[in-house]
């Protein structure tokens, strides 16, 4: 696994971040998705889709037995099936932190938890950095955090990258993801300007959304991410992740965008440190895939567990 | 830590199946409404470029052939079309667009069969589009006194019509469509290494129910467009392939009365600027150059970037490159079929060779290439000045010639130093800058950050030795009318 960063390089003027041309953007993303992956490939993608999982529960309604049973479907997500990957990680509120560290006990699935207000941000930086290490304190593998939407808009881009800069810092170990929420942006041009703000301040990876504003996740706004993931690798040599989150639930998409990230950025990011899902519904889809190139028959969701 | 799954993660073949498609094992010359054997009884074969192997066994059609045929659309013109009111005849070409749409599948399958081009392309560019074109120009046919107020359009008679083997339906279809729909009747000559789709049209023209005549497609190859070009009782040539016959063509017609329109070779500029959206400048230059093999007359061969971003640019279309697929036609995910036949791979060879002779230094894609067939990998070539040959001469194949510069006025007069102008490719997020320079470049189509777009309703054609005359949009009326 590479090291979460620890070095901070000299600031960029970000109002000179690459452009981004809508049309084009979209025309290549909607290229991709005549992409037919059949057969061995489509059954390699599928166990590529779940280990990449962050199975998620984040409602107002959440309590440790929902969490508990989240925890249970990642150890178990379909033992009638073996030699399936067990998902990358679960992720809660930070409340819940310690409830999913406990019951996921010694497995290798790890805890994310979001942090700083989320999902508005709208909070000041020690309510954000308290609750970043309340997440951290309580055995947090992962923060995910979100960038301050309204400060992204009106152009305090240095409020956005110090705060960035200060939650890394309390993550200490925990490996930081930035959350967007692409859905609050606007312009594929300030998507582009969020994500260089949040690499150079030192994200792990950068996440389209909190799931809780729509449109969430889409090819073309990942794609435009991935593109400063390239540049941001080419310019400094350090690998950051992807995550997009919300609204891929078929297994189809998922692969899309499997192939997005091939044929933009290779296959150095094809496993759970370069590229993840934020996905509740997604698993099950996947499973009933799986389970239909093994046996021929689709099986009806009663056959598949919910979480 | 966990077992990575980090692997090749490579596609699995995902052919569109050939099984419903209906190739029959001869096919004679669409004549008066039926399919006749030559007169000379010589045919023909069209093969597969990705396999070399014969699809189908084609009539030749000789002078006496293309005589039958010229009188049959004559016969036809006097007879039927020109006296039908121009609301039926709007009918019939409806006719023809919808079952083309019906079956698109099949007539995608075999242009990529015959042609070499890939299933994607011909699935969700030809096919489309060569039904949108008898879309578009049927809803002109009764409307052509609002096109051309006071000026009392007629049909000029019987049009002659030679089409390349690039884009074998599209051009069929933006020939036969307009044509038809001002009132005169057609003799179509097909290229001889693709012939399939055409005569499939001539089924589809019996299905729609098109009076006898009306449509005739004729096989062969030079020898038989001579014979239709020479023919005298043609009114109007129309003309798509290379600028050497196309000057063949004008010199055989000139004394004569015959209206001649000529779409022919091209050398396009694609020129990227500094501040350009660089990773979808980067995606159109690809798309501008490997788009059917650059098969293409108004492909992006001419490639210019501006040197402050010349290595980013040129880093990230070699990266591109290598995530293109290249194999079998039918295959969905292919992303760069077949040259289309052995004599225009040895045209490109004869190019790669020559440009790395001139000095000029050959990259390509590191793709494996299929043993039987026609292939070549996309190739680039750098260090490329304007006196290069690869800078001058159509190559029609996929290889990019690659050019710096470093002001605007400086690419302006690069881009327009060629005998070409066809179309040029322009990529700015300034808009003051798309304005100069579309309307300082002397081509027929500029596109500004896009490239190869087609619509029926845009003009196309050339300035210059890339031809003249204007197909598609309201523009390709006025070339089979008279105009008073």
């Amino acid at each position: 696994m590479p090291a979460p960063s620890t070095t901070k390089p000299a600031r960029p003027d970000f109002r000179f971040s690459p452009r981004v041309d809508q049309v084009g953007i979209e025309e290549r993303a909607k290229r991709i998705q005549t992409r037919s992956i059949k057969n061995e490939s489509k059954a390699q993608g599928l166990k590529m889709v779940l280990s990449m999982m962050d199975l998620t529960t984040l409602e107002g309604q959440d309590t440790p037995g929902k969490v508990r049973q989240l925890c249970h479907k990642a150890l178990h997500v379909h033992d009638e099936l073996p030699g399936l990957p067990t998902v990358a990680a679960v992720c809660v509120y930070p409340s819940m932190v310690a409830v999913a560290r406990a019951a996921l006990g010694e497995s290798e699935i790890n805890v994310a938890s979001v942090a700083t207000a989320f999902p508005s941000g709208q909070s000041a930086l020690e309510i954000k950095l308290a609750d970043t290490k309340m997440a951290v304190d309580a055995g947090a593998d992962e923060i995910d955090m979100v960038i301050s939407r309204g400060k992204m808009l009106s152009g305090e881009y240095d409020y956005v990258f110090d705060e960035i800069a200060a939650i890394k810092e309390v993550c200490g170990k925990a490996r930081l993801k930035v959350i967007l929420e692409t859905g609050e942006l606007d312009t594929y041009d300030t998507v582009r300007r969020a994500s260089d703000i949040a690499m150079h301040a030192g994200a792990d990876f950068i996440k389209t959304s909190t799931g809780k504003i729509q449109p969430a996740a889409t090819l073309p706004v990942t794609l435009v991410m991935l593109q400063a993931i390239r540049d941001f690798h080419r310019a400094t040599g350090r690998m950051v992740g992807m995550k997009p989150a919300g609204g891929i639930s078929t297994s189809k998409l998922a692969l899309h965008y499997l192939m997005l990230v091939k044929e933009t950025l290779g296959e150095d990011w094809l496993d759970k440190h370069g590229f993840r899902f934020g996905a509740s519904s997604l698993a099950n889809d996947v499973l009933m895939q799986l389970m239909k190139q093994q046996t021929g028959f689709y099986q009806s969701a009663d056959y598949f567990s919910i979480s | 830590m966990a077992i990575s799954s980090k692997t090749t993660w490579d596609l699995a073949p995902a052919p569109e199946s050939s099984d419903h498609v209906d190739i029959k094992k001869t096919y004679g010359l669409f004549i008066n409404g039926k399919f006749v054997p030559s007169v000379s009884g010589k045919t023909f074969t069209s093969i597969n470029p990705a396999n070399e192997q014969a699809l189908s066994s084609v009539a030749e059609a000789g002078s006496e052939d293309v005589d039958k045929a010229v009188k049959a659309a004559r016969n036809a013109y006097n007879k039927h079309w020109r006296k039908m009111p121009a609301a039926e005849r709007a009918k019939y070409i409806f006719r023809i667009a919808r079952v083309i749409q019906e079956r698109a599948r099949e007539f995608a399958v075999i242009e990529s069969m015959d042609g070499g081009k890939p299933i994607r392309e011909s699935r969700d560019v030809d096919v489309p589009l060569a039904a949108n074109h008898f879309f578009y120009y049927a809803g002109w046919a009764d409307k052509l006194s609002y096109a051309f107020p006071n000026r009392n359009p007629s049909p000029l008679g019987v049009a002659g019509q030679i089409i390349p083997w690039n884009f074998p339906l599209l051009m069929a279809a933006w020939k036969i469509a307009p044509a038809l729909a001002t009132g005169n009747t057609v003799v179509l000559k097909p290229a001889e290494t693709t012939p399939l789709t055409a005569l499939k049209l001539a089924e589809v023209i019996q299905e729609a129910g098109l009076p006898e005549g009306v449509v005739n497609i004729i096989t062969g190859a030079g020898a038989t467009g001579a014979a239709l070009v020479n023919h005298p009782d043609i009114n109007k040539i129309a003309f798509t392939g290379s600028t050497d016959v196309g000057k063949l063509i004008q010199r055989a017609v000139s004394g004569s009365d015959k209206k001649i329109t000529l779409e022919l070779g091209g050398k396009a500029a694609n020129i990227i600027f500094e501040d350009a959206a660089i990773d979808q400048a980067v995606e159109g230059i690809i798309n501008g150059i490997y788009f059917n093999q650059g098969h293409v007359c108004c492909a992006g061969s001419r490639l210019f970037v501006q040197e402050s971003v010349y290595d980013e640019v040129l880093e990230k279309v070699k990266y591109r490159i290598e995530s293109l697929i290249v194999g079998d036609p039918l295959d969905k995910n292919t992303d760069i079929g077949a040259i289309n036949s052995k004599e225009q791979l040895q045209r490109v060879k004869h190019y790669l060779e020559l440009g790395t002779k001139e000095g000029a230094l050959l990259h390509q894609s590191s793709c494996k290439l299929p043993k039987k067939g026609y292939w070549c990998k996309p190739s680039l070539f750098e260090n490329v000045s304007p006196s290069h040959a690869i800078a001058r001469e159509e190559i029609f194949g996929p290889v990019l010639a690659v050019q710096t510069f470093r002001t605007v006025q400086e690419v302006i007069t690069k881009a327009n130093n060629t005998p070409y102008g066809l179309s040029a490719g322009v990529w700015t997020d300034k808009g003051a800058k798309i304005f100069n320079l579309s309307s300082r470049m002397r081509a027929g189509v500029v596109w500004a950050n896009t490239f190869n777009q087609f619509d029926p309703v845009s003009p196309f054609g050339g300035y210059k030795e890339s031809g003249y005359g204007r197909e598609g949009g309201l523009h390709g009326l006025s070339s089979y009318l008279n105009l008073k």
